[in-house]
């Protein structure tokens, strides 16, 4: 048997380490919840991760004000209460509420524009964190420059808290359209690219060859029913973050359970026909085209 | 010759595994066709299978909802081999401790879940591994420890607990080879695993 492994050497909270993390949860859904009881209903169903919030984004568009990190006592308890990852989410620009969440023990901070932006300017110095960091982007650009920041996961942003999927769909095509045609690119024309999407030219280069974002790309915004998460699939997601879909359906656990196993069968339409049968009223949501832009929260953080 | 290669892909880094059978084989001059496993019926194709890292709950969960774990069973009862990285391992292993795991009990170890703590204290190191000559770098990622060794050789240990075993056909892993370009843990699981019965190892010297 082999010894002398060489404490001395170890290091925690590198790319690889932080990557590393998210990439094990592929092909996996992530669920908003509120306490420990949602917490064990989503870890019962087969969630990957959940994501620690004081209200899910659909009752945080309800109420207004000013939306913060949650409770730091009711994270830890929802840290206790699960074997799975928990996220929590900061505002974006909040090193101090991120800071604080890792001390908390989470496992990702999603940086995040369904809280109200703490900074108009920059957004967090993830690299200098240990946790990692899961950020939303519109398009190519806003995607580079959060992995430039250290980002080790993006997500669409889409219009959290709509029951719409709309805008999750076309933040995806964005970004893969965008993929796309740097993939037909020269070197030269990649970094003229690089400049117009204002985005680092080693990162887009990185992007090109790998034909792929270089970090682990969910879904997320507005998500509310097992075909969305199938749908959010087949546009080569790598996997599902839920909000309000779940806790705001009428029946939350065969919700929940209908959405992992739609995210694992979403190339099989006949499993698909089955999992979708009687889960009872999704939530109600608002469709994007009726939204007032004042009340969009995608644009923060750009 | 030409092998058949299944990941399981219910959940987790599965396309890792695929690139690093891939690079495996190719270091030996086989063929290597890799198929994801998210359905039952496929297995029974399969030369060898690695079962990737991901969250051990859903994994359990989707590999006997989908009829995909008396499978891997007779995979491994047939004597061919199977990886098994971190959560794999957790699902592979005879005792989780942890009910919401189903185990499949084909690596006779319990283990004890994010034995070294949460995702903040995950890292990487260099790790001797008994069979390699130079230490393998090594990525734990809220890994799992070995705390009890039933049947089964301990291939490598981190702070005096065991993090790599084989037990047959089978070898585990409570990190994750998949996530380096080193695919030298690959190679020893499916190409130079003597207790494997497969047939590339049959009319070799």
């Amino acid at each position: 048997m082999a010894e002398n492994t060489d404490l001395e050497e170890l290091r925690r909270g590198t790319d690889l380490v932080k990557r590393g993390f998210a990439r094990m949860q592929k092909g996996g859904v992530i669920m908003d919840v509120v306490d420990p009881e949602q917490a064990r209903i989503a870890e019962e169903a087969g969630a990957v991760a959940v994501m620690a919030l004081e209200a899910v984004p659909a009752d945080i568009r309800k109420r207004g004000g000013v939306a913060r990190m949650a409770d730091p006592a009711d994270v830890a308890e929802i840290v206790e209460s699960v074997s799975i990852p928990v996220m929590g989410k900061s505002r974006i620009g909040h090193t101090k509420e991120a800071q604080i969440l890792e001390a908390v023990g989470v496992d990702m901070i999603d940086e995040s524009e369904v809280l109200t932006p703490a900074d108009d300017a920059y957004h967090i110095d993830k690299r200098e964190f240990t946790a990692p960091f899961v950020c939303g982007a519109r398009n190519l650009g806003e995607a580079l420059r959060r992995i430039d920041e250290g980002a080790a996961m993006i997500r669409t942003k889409g219009e959290a808290g709509t029951g719409d999927v709309n805008q999750a769909v076309h933040h995806q095509r964005t970004i893969k359209g965008a993929i796309r045609k740097l993939e037909g690119m020269s070197h030269e024309e990649r970094e003229a690219f690089a400049r117009e999407i204002e985005a680092p030219a080693e990162l887009v280069h990185e992007t090109a060859e790998m034909g792929r974002l270089p970090v682990v790309n969910f879904a997320a915004g507005g998500i509310a029913t097992p075909a969305d998460a199938a749908l959010m699939m087949h546009h080569e997601c790598d996997g599902i973050f839920v909000g309000s879909g779940i806790f705001g359906a009428e029946n939350p656990p065969e919700m929940a359970e209908a959405i992992v196993e739609a995210t694992n069968n979403w190339d099989d339409p006949e499993t698909l026909a089955e999992i979708s049968k009687n889960l009872g009223k999704s939530m109600k949501g608002d469709a994007n085209v009726d939204l007032p832009e004042e009340e969009k929260l995608q644009g923060r953080g750009v | 010759m030409s092998l058949t290669a299944g990941v399981v892909a219910v959940q987790g880094d599965v396309e890792e595994h695929a690139a690093a059978i891939e690079r495996a084989a190719a270091a030996r001059d086989h063929e290597v066709t890799v198929r994801e496993i998210r359905d039952s019926g496929i297995v029974p194709d399969c030369d060898l299978l690695a079962m990737p890292g991901g969250e051990s709950t859903t994994i359990s969960r989707l590999l006997h909802s989908e009829g995909i774990a008396p499978e891997i069973r007779d995979h491994v009862a047939a004597g061919k081999p199977l990886l098994a990285t971190c959560a794999g391992l957790i699902v592979a292993s005879s005792d989780a401790g942890d009910d919401r795991v189903d185990e499949l009990d084909l690596v006779d170890v319990s283990v004890e879940r994010n034995a070294f703590g949460r995702q903040k204290d995950s890292f990487e190191a260099p790790l001797e591994v008994a069979g390699l000559d130079k230490p393998y770098p090594a990525v734990f990622i809220r890994a799992p420890v070995i705390d009890v060794v039933g049947d089964a050789d301990v291939l490598a240990s981190w702070d005096d607990r065991p993090v790599a075993v084989r037990d047959g056909p089978v070898v585990g892993t409570s990190f994750h080879p998949e996530l380096t370009a080193d695919s030298r843990i690959h190679g020893l699981a499916f190409f130079d695993n003597e207790a494997a019965a497969v047939p590339w190892l049959e009319g070799r010297n």
